[in-house]
């Protein structure tokens, strides 16, 4: 009962100042609609940048790590025991090969492993691709195609013909979109290429993909995995790396470090292989919540003036209402509903235009751009987001109206109505 | 008559620098329904002495009793449930809540209270309007009316709750004669015909003759 006699004079108070209501209501809501735009906007480019990188990198990727390690050598060995100091100047390795030795049983081994979705293993090679007298510089891969596709589903990115063309043509190649416009060439074309150690062959070309990402697009190929063998002059079980997806994500760092123990060879996750946008991930993050707590706690600040100047010019009333027989908690009550009232109606149009923004944002064009394959500017729609954000707005308006409350609470109706 | 009101050796100081003894060992007693002004020069401490027995001013040393409540000691919050159930008061500036219309000034109190529902109290409140002559103006904004109409809608406020004692600090301190004759008719008639006791100070001192009692305080005292 007291309560809606008190909601009822702050709302009297509210609506004889609607410019000054308006005023601070426009910052809270300023503050709510700028983050959830900014954390709407931020979070769709993080999962963007993280599902293309996903697209193109394996969740753990194993691969025989060329070794560095020079501090042993045969001559030590031999030395060991006098009192000689060896000392090699510029040591280089040995000729060395990069499979995996054991890469089938590995792999045997792997789809037994319950957290493993699907393993896909492969060798590639740098490639010429020649386009009459001219070299172009690309990548040639050796995968059994379908395995690739459970990791990176390939035939959605298919841009002509189909992966299983691969399996069905001798010498059949599916080259990246781009590299195929480089070479002019088109489904059903011959093309040949050579790799570093002299030898070449040609490949008809059975498929093009599109990733969106220029770096693969522009330089990748792939073809079967004995075709690469043969290329390299390799026997059947040349396989240099492994690639594998998880059933979650979420475990990658930890499987990587088992895998790498267990089978002795460099087990790397995507997180490690991406350090660069998780971190930048991470950066965007932290510079959204600073922004946006920086316009909230503006905003309040902005109340918190607004309400201090509400009761500086309220003073008689809260005296006459003291007299009246309104107790100190009314008068708190009064002056912090006030406050609320402005945040919960800031907030909710906050909520609104900050969806409305994103939503404009969502159907703006992304600038046409040969690196990265994206039609629109990522935005992402969550509810947390604008439920966090509506939270965080009436939250700010209550801590900014409680102590101008308190304040007004304290006024000594007799200093006041003595004049 | 039975008395209403009780206060016990009254001592009040003001520290501003220094000590100041406001209120020197007053003692005074008023029955029901009396009309009584309480008078004295500019620091003689008559408000002071008003705010003290209306239970806003509670820095006192002494004893208070008001119908059959003992009013000293009591916490902020009892005593303005308290305010609110007895003592209705009138002010010298009016002091109306200018952002509400005329009924709703007049109604606060009653809602506060909560006896009634809001129809009742919205008819009572046109009732007290209707006896100050002012229920014609009843949906106004209490800004745009003249003193003297601000001060009779302060008194029909003033009575919304039926209150035992009216309080009011130089009601015609700010009113020229026909309003301050008007103010004096109105309280001499609740007070003897509708029994309605009132403390008011003045300094007006033909208002203060007219009354049926006034107390004279001289420095803190209240004169013989």
């Amino acid at each position: 009962m007291s309560l809606a006699i008190n909601i009822g004079i702050a709302k009297t108070h509210l609506l004889s100042r609607k410019k000054q209501s308006l005023i601070a209501m426009l910052g809270v809501t300023f503050g709510i609609a700028m983050f959830i735009f900014m954390i709407s906007f931020m979070k769709g480019v993080n999962e963007f940048l993280s599902d293309t990188m996903l697209s193109s990198t394996p969740d753990i990727h194993i691969y025989n790590d060329i070794s560095t390690d020079y501090s042993k050598s045969i001559a030590g060995e031999y030395f060991r025991d006098s009192s000689v100091t060896v000392s090699v100047s510029h040591p280089k390795p040995k000729e060395v090969t990069i499979n995996i030795k054991n890469a089938y049983d590995i792999v045997a081994d792997l789809k037994h492993d319950p957290s493993v979705l699907a393993v896909s293993p492969y060798l590639s090679t740098q490639a010429f691709y020649n386009y009459g007298p001219v070299q172009i510089n690309g990548m040639i891969e050796g995968v059994d195609i379908l395995q690739e596709d459970h990791l990176y589903k390939l035939h959605e990115k298919m841009s002509s013909g189909k992966l299983e063309n691969l399996l069905t043509t001798d010498y059949g190649i599916l080259m990246g979109q781009g590299l195929a416009d480089k070479l002019n060439v088109r489904m059903g074309d011959l093309v040949s290429l050579a790799t570093p150690n002299g030898t070449s062959m040609r490949f008809r070309i059975v498929g093009t993909f599109k990733i969106g990402i220029g770096q693969i697009d522009n330089v990748k190929s792939y073809v079967n995995i004995p075709t690469v063998q043969q290329l390299l002059e390799k026997d059947r079980n040349y396989i240099t790396d492994i690639a594998i997806k998880l059933t979650n994500i979420k475990y990658a760092r930890a499987e990587a470090a088992l895998m790498s123990r267990k089978y002795n060879y460099t087990a790397e996750d995507w997180e490690t292989a991406n350090s660069s946008v998780t971190t930048s991930n991470l950066i965007r993050d932290i510079l959204t919540i600073v922004v946006s707590v920086t316009l909230l706690v503006v905003a309040g600040f902005g109340i918190y003036n607004i309400m201090n100047m509400t009761i500086a010019s309220k003073m008689k009333d809260i005296a006459i209402l003291k007299a009246e027989g309104f107790a100190r908690r009314d008068i708190a009550q009064i002056f912090l509903s006030q406050s609320l009232a402005i945040g919960i109606l800031g907030a909710l149009t906050g909520i609104a235009l900050g969806f409305m923004l994103s939503y404009a944002m969502s159907n703006v064009p992304f600038p046409k751009n040969e690196f990265i394959g994206l039609k629109y500017f990522p935005v992402i729609f969550e509810a947390r987001y604008y439920i966090f954000g509506f939270g965080f707005g009436v939250l700010t308006t209550f801590f900014a109206g409680v102590l101008p409350s308190v304040k007004a609470s304290k006024v000594d109706p007799v200093a006041i109505l003595r004049g | 008559m039975a008395e209403i009101l009780r206060a016990q050796s009254i001592n009040k100081y003001f520290n501003e620098g220094e000590d100041f003894h406001v209120l020197k060992d007053v003692s005074l007693s008023i029955s029901q329904g009396e009309f009584v002004t309480i008078v004295g020069k500019s620091g003689s401490g008559k408000s002071s002495l008003l705010y003290v027995l209306s239970t806003l001013d509670t820095q006192y040393d002494g004893e208070i009793s008001i119908k059959d409540y003992h009013v000293t000691g009591l916490s902020q919050n009892e005593l303005a449930a308290f305010r609110n159930e007895h003592i209705g008061f009138v002010f010298q500036f009016h002091f109306l809540l200018p952002e509400f219309t005329v009924l709703e000034n007049v109604m606060l109190p009653a809602l506060k209270l909560g006896r009634f529902d809001r129809d009742s109290i919205e008819k009572k409140a046109l009732e007290k309007l209707a006896e100050m002559e002012m229920d014609l103006f009843a949906h106004k904004l209490s800004s745009k009316l003249s003193g003297g109409q601000q001060q009779r809608v302060a008194i029909a406020r003033a009575l919304i709750n039926e209150p035992d004692i009216i309080m009011a600090d130089e009601p015609t301190g700010n009113l020229d004669t026909v309003n301050t004759q008007t103010v004096f008719n109105i309280f001499n008639d609740l007070s003897h015909r509708y029994g309605c006791t009132i403390i008011t100070v003045t300094h007006d001192p033909d208002f203060a003759a007219r009354s049926d009692r006034h107390i004279e305080l001289v420095d803190g005292r209240i004169a013989e």
